[in-house]
């Protein structure tokens, strides 16, 4: 691809992943509305479907402004490193046969670190901050990250021996001859999805920012456009876990009749569909249950099953 | 031009390490900590070994220094503090100093006679890493996985003796 193609591509990736997040905003508070028994926002436009723009106009117009005792400069750092390595990640994610910004031959590896990376807004947001509640967050989801981390790069290592390359692309090619790897993979694809809503510290593993007990966690402290890109950072987390598990585990873009973009983007709203409905369904655990269940349960979980599959891999190769 | 991007991106690492040591507040200097690494890593793709870029970035940028940051996070901020570190600093930056000129001058030189060191991009393949790693370095993994669970029991005696009392 030609540099000016890349740089179209990469700007269009990026204007489609902050207007994605926003509609799922939406689309979680009516989902999160259906399930809970109420409506939901549904007065902006059809629908309330105009309620993110309204909401981004809102967040653009509030004063911003760092707490006295605030350390302003790691303050306002955070909010930036919320946003920038998860729309980076996307960077390496494949939506079509070749419709790749960059195609790193370690694109894997590549979105797990910049998905490593988001603890950084949230240990500095809590630490600059200057605030009990926020510090408090800050070392959950230190701790938090640390555990489930581990066992997120070895639940799909799996995939990766099996598909013989960390690519995006190389790894849907090897589910096209055979099955999709959530069927050879069951429980490679059950521990990664569990670390995924750690990765995205989605609820029931938001214990960083859990309003009955830390009022907002390490965001406490936070309003206007600073607040919307910790959001934006965390919404497009979400979508990029489920983008990860679409080429993973659902054969990414491949499927019938519609177009390769068309199936990705139905697969990974699936999934996203998933983690608003977990939301909706499930309590949070104790935190001492949360390190221990990442520590004691999935970690060895996942390297019994890279062993097994290794196993079999071996005893395949010629 | 990938070996002009991994100069400057090698630059960029040195002069963030260097801001690294200097800053009187730790949090600020474990930030530049992880600029120096993520600058590292960014030199790593620069050259085409975006395997070691990408392990750099998971494991340095984002766990072990994640590890540091909860000793960081409890550390005494106030300005009584950064005044001491700052006079510790004004001093105390002669002998590593003379160190890292003890080692860096000839390492230097010895690459300047080796002449320009710049590799040319290429691609990794992790196969045959693997195979360097578990063929005739296996027993420097094993020392180190060695090194490694000592380090951690010794952590678990200590961590131990404190829950006890």
């Amino acid at each position: 691809m030609s540099l000016t193609a890349t740089l179209l591509l990469s700007v269009a990736v990026l204007v489609a992943l902050i207007v994605a997040a926003g509609i799922f905003t939406w689309a979680e508070r009516r989902l999160l509305g259906f399930l809970q028994e109420r409506l939901g926002p549904n007065r902006v436009g059809p629908f309330g479907f105009l309620q993110w723009v309204a909401d981004t106009v809102k967040l653009i117009a509030k004063e911003d402004a760092p707490p006295a005792g605030a350390d302003v400069a790691a303050f306002r750092l955070a909010p930036a490193l919320a946003a920038a390595p998860v729309l980076a990640g996307f960077g390496v994610v494949a939506f079509a046969p070749g419709l790749v910004v960059a195609d790193l031959d370690m694109g894997v590896l590549f979105v797990m670190g910049m998905l490593a990376l988001t603890v950084w807004a949230m240990v500095l947001g809590a630490w600059g901050s200057r605030n009990r509640y926020a510090m408090l967050g800050g070392l959950r989801a230190a701790a938090q990250m640390l555990a489930y981390e581990s066992f997120l790069g070895l639940s799909l290592m799996g995939c990766v021996l099996l598909a013989g390359s960390f690519r995006m692309g190389d790894i849907v090619a090897a589910q096209q001859d055979g099955a999709w790897f959530i069927l050879i993979q069951p429980l490679g694809a059950v521990l990664f999805f569990i670390a995924g809503i750690a990765a995205a510290h989605r609820l029931p593993f938001d214990l960083q920012e859990s309003e009955q007990d830390l009022v907002a966690g390490f965001m406490t402290e936070y309003s206007g456009m600073s607040f919307a890109l910790f959001f934006l950072g965390e919404y497009i987390a979400v979508l990029l876990v489920a983008a990860l598990f679409t080429t993973l585990f659902l054969g990414g873009w491949a499927g019938p009749i519609l177009p390769a973009p068309v199936w990705f983007g139905l697969k990974v709203g699936a999934i996203c569909a998933l983690f608003v409905w977990l939301r909706a369904a499930l309590p949070r655990p104790r935190y001492d249950q949360l390190i221990g269940f990442a520590w004691k349960v999935a970690l060895p979980l996942a390297l019994l099953n890279l062993l097994v599959t290794g196993w079999i891999a071996v005893g395949d190769a010629p | 031009m990938s070996g002009l991007l991994a100069l400057w991106c090698a630059a960029v690492a040195l002069a963030c390490a260097v801001l690294a040591v200097t800053r009187p507040v730790i949090v600020h200097a474990l930030i530049w900590l992880v600029a120096a690494l993520l600058s590292l890593a960014a030199c790593f793709f620069a050259l085409g070994a975006s395997f070691a870029g990408a392990v750099q970035v998971l494991i340095y940028a984002g766990a072990i220094v994640a590890v540091f940051v909860f000793v960081v996070m409890s550390v005494d901020t106030s300005a009584e503090a950064r005044g001491r570190e700052r006079e510790r600093l004004a001093t105390g930056w002669r002998r590593p100093a003379a160190a890292v000129i003890l080692v860096a001058v000839p390492l230097v030189a010895g690459l300047g006679v080796g002449g320009p060191a710049l590799v040319a991009p290429q691609g990794t393949a992790q196969g045959s890493l693997g195979a360097l790693l578990f063929g005739p370095w296996a027993l420097a993994i094993e020392v180190a996985s060695g090194l490694l669970l000592a380090a951690l029991m010794g952590a678990r005696h200590l961590g131990r003796r404190g829950a006890g009392e």
